[in-house]
């Protein structure tokens, strides 16, 4: 009985996502740093892929999987973007928090 | 036993993504990262997606996250930032209720809709090691090469625009400075 309550199913990988993608949230909202915000964003991303192969695996379908490498493309792609971005920005200022970043400020 | 992987594996992942947005030193909330993507790739071949696994430990734990440190280190960030001060009033608390309803909505939504999931899908391969094929990469090399290989197409014009886009924002343009310069 115990041991038929402690296989984890479908559900308890989702809920981990769940719960890894509110942190992932938490960290935007909360975080200055834009380099800790895109760390995550990269929690969020990280929970949906799980929520994906979870989904692959309970739906018994390979394209929940074959989704999962493009998102990591995808992602591989938005960090570099990203990254040059921050460090476009960064390289003439000494501080380095979002608050900072007033020059569109009516 | 799947008990016990999943209870370490989700233990690192929390351990991992509390500590990305409580550590105030960026590197240190980057080597935390790191433990949050090896906890996802240890789920991952708990669930039979071995070669989401690998490719997972090879791109976000290995090349995403130098990336991260590569940059921290170059524009010299790696200094603690303080996270006492709250530069806007009741965005804390504010942000706490957005993620815990986020959290409990998700969750309500998984535990009342997981019995509408039936299976669709052709099956999954489970790897055999008899035969010493990996029947999960070769699976999913027929589905990306096959059913997806347009997508597969457009992805490799993706990350050749994002490497030429990064090498000019990233690049100093000379003749924009010497106009600025007069």
């Amino acid at each position: 009985m115990i041991a038929a309550l402690l296989v984890p199913t479908a559900t308890w990988y989702l809920v981990l996502s769940a719960i890894l993608f509110g942190i992932g949230t938490f960290g935007v909202l909360v975080r200055r740093n834009p380099l800790v915000m895109f760390m995550c964003i990269e929690l969020m991303l990280n929970a949906v892929n799980l929520s994906f192969v979870t989904l692959a695996r309970k739906l018994n379908d390979i394209n929940g999987q074959t989704i999962v490498f493009f998102v990591m493309v995808v992602a591989a792609a938005e960090v570099v973007v990203g990254l040059g971005i921050i460090v476009a920005i960064m390289r003439n200022r000494s501080s380095v928090t979002a608050d900072d970043l007033t020059e569109l400020n009516g | 036993m799947e008990f016990f992987v999943f209870g370490c594996a989700a233990l690192m992942i929390l351990v991992g993504a509390v500590g990305v947005i409580t550590r105030s030193h960026p590197v240190h909330a980057a080597l935390s990262l790191v433990l949050t993507l090896f906890g996802v790739a240890v789920l991952f071949v708990a669930q039979e997606a071995h070669f989401l696994a690998a490719v997972q430990v090879i791109v976000y734990a290995g090349a995403i996250v130098v990336l991260f440190l590569f940059v921290i280190m170059l524009l010299g960030v790696d200094r603690v930032e303080n996270l006492r001060t709250e530069p806007l009033t009741a965005q804390r608390p504010l942000a706490v209720i957005v993620s815990l309803g986020l959290i409990g909505i998700l969750v309500a939504a998984f535990t009342t809709g997981s019995g509408a999931l039936h299976e669709r899908g052709e099956g999954i391969n489970i790897p055999d090691l008899s035969t010493g094929t990996d029947a999960n990469t070769t699976q999913l090399a027929e589905s990306i090469f096959s059913k997806y290989v347009v997508a597969f197409e457009v992805t490799s014009v993706l990350l050749v625009v994002a490497v030429v886009g990064t090498v000019l924002l990233s690049r100093r343009i000379k003749s924009v400075e010497v106009e600025t310069s007069k």
